[in-house]
């Protein structure tokens, strides 16, 4: 039988299993998760994990989502070339 | 929700590398009661946003035997703290484009030498293709590399001294900021914060950027400066695209390959004193500039993000650890960009200094007065 996984992050392959693991811990909020997993630091900058990350960690603390920070997003919005980017305008 | 605590036997102020080493150090000695708090969450400020890196090869005794205590520290501190924190020894490659830049590494690797750092110094770039494939370095003098250095993993790292702390009974609040500090006769007696008044035997200021306002609160001055350094991150690629940190003071770069896969690379900024963590589309053209002036195969890697850390600057961008002139309010802050490769030192030095112990560093030099007294620690090997 295959091992039943369950992929929340597909950038870092981090599973909800270990999301809750670390939120039971007291790393309660997107960043802090981040910063534990890298769940939002891939090429999707969280795209695929930030809400359902943010749905555990609203069933955890008993906030609504809206009352909790999503995390930071930094610059560029979508992956660039090294090489592009040093280019000469 | 934890208990707010009342009254504490130390309380530690800032979250960073330094700060939840200093807990970690003390609890494991002993002591009960030991509090940290934080601003905001664990490893948000500086220690979370630096460029990992670990070296011995520095120009200055003190920091060599530092970052010497700090490499010993390392290579065992997965197993000591129970978790894994990312270390990847693949050196660093230091080049020098500057002829008196050359002349001051021949003198810094003869006082590595002299304490057992075994750097290699070389003018082949052959040698250095090696240490670094494909590296584009035929305008530099000469480099020095030491396979010891590296890097590792800042929030793992934090995390995981914050992890163990735990586990000798230290107590972590994050988003409790410190608004006030009491002083009678002369010595500390608590910290106020947004979320109660903590009275305590101790307190150790290791708040980074903020050390400065943080010990205005007990009428200290310290004469530190947050300076703004930005930095960026890849796509994770196959491994060999940069196995050393890459680094040059004249060059003003670094790079390095996170075993994950990621290259890190950063620059420094004009040295303008800058609050905040504001990313500029100047610094991500400029450093990738650098990165395919050096690797000019990583062209088509992909940034993935940037991002702005501080530098906790002090005038003589050397550290600031030990008491003050108000009595059990202690110091470890100022370390100017070099706070994560020696927090856990800087961790076993203020352990011992709460406990009246002798450090396994003298750090007397380092005492905040020197300013006043117009003596400085001189270091030549940074940025």
């Amino acid at each position: 039988m295959t091992e039943k996984r369950n992929v929340i992050c597909r950038c870092e392959e981090i599973e909800i299993d270990e999301i809750r693991e670390w939120i039971a811990r007291g790393y309660d909020t997107f960043d802090e998760l981040k910063r534990e997993l890298r769940v939002g630091m891939g090429p999707c900058q969280g795209r695929g994990c930030r809400d359902i990350i943010l749905r555990e960690l609203s069933k955890a603390t008993g906030k609504p989502i809206s009352e909790l920070n999503p995390g930071t997003i930094r610059p560029p919005v979508k992956p660039i070339k090294l090489g592009l980017l040093a280019e000469d305008k | 929700m934890m208990d707010f605590p009342k009254t504490a036997d130390v309380v530690i102020i800032g979250g960073g590398v330094v700060g939840t080493a200093t807990a970690y150090y003390l609890a494991k000695s002993g002591r009960k009661n030991v509090v940290l708090v934080e601003k905001n969450t664990v490893c948000s400020g500086s220690t979370g946003r630096c460029g990992a890196g670990i070296r011995a090869q520095w120009g200055l005794e003190l920091n060599c035997r530092m970052a010497l205590a700090c490499l010993d520290t390392f290579e065992q501190l997965d197993e000591e703290l129970g978790l894994p924190t990312g270390l990847n020894q693949g050196g660093y490659l230091l080049v020098a484009y500057k002829e008196k830049e050359w002349e001051q590494f021949k003198k810094n690797v003869e006082l590595q030498h002299s304490l057992g750092i075994k750097t290699e110094i070389f003018t082949d770039v052959k040698r250095a293709q090696e240490i670094c494939p494909g590296v584009a370095v035929d305008d530099a003098l000469g480099f020095t590399f030491y396979q010891r250095d590296g890097h590792a993993d800042p929030f793992l790292t934090t995390f995981a001294f914050q992890e163990a702390a735990k586990r000798y009974g230290a107590k972590f609040y994050k988003f409790t900021e410190v608004t006030g500090l009491k002083v009678e006769g002369g010595q500390i007696r608590a910290v106020e914060t947004n979320r109660g008044t903590i009275e305590c035997g101790q307190v150790v200021n290791c708040a980074g950027s903020w050390a400065q306002d943080v010990a205005k609160m007990a009428g200290i001055h310290l004469p530190n400066w947050a300076e703004r350094h930005e930095i960026l991150i890849t796509e994770p690629v196959d491994p060999g695209v940069c196995p050393p940190m890459l680094m040059s003071f004249s060059g003003n770069y670094y790079i390095q390959q996170r075993p994950h896969g990621s290259i890190i690379a950063g620059e420094s900024p004009s040295h303008e004193p800058l609050l905040g963590y504001t990313s500029t589309a100047h610094s991500i053209e400029s450093i990738a500039k650098t990165i395919i002036k050096l690797l000019p195969r990583a062209k088509n890697i992909r940034v993935v993000r940037q991002w702005a850390g501080h530098y906790d600057m002090t005038p003589d961008a050397a550290p600031i650890l030990g008491e003050t002139d108000v009595k059990e309010f202690w110091h470890a802050t100022g370390f100017s960009g070099h706070g994560f490769m020696l927090g856990p030192v800087a961790g076993q030095i203020m352990s011992a200094l709460l406990n009246g112990e002798k450090p396994p560093i003298d750090p007397t030099i380092m005492d905040y007065r020197r300013f006043e007294r117009g003596e400085r620690i001189v270091e030549p090997n940074v940025v």
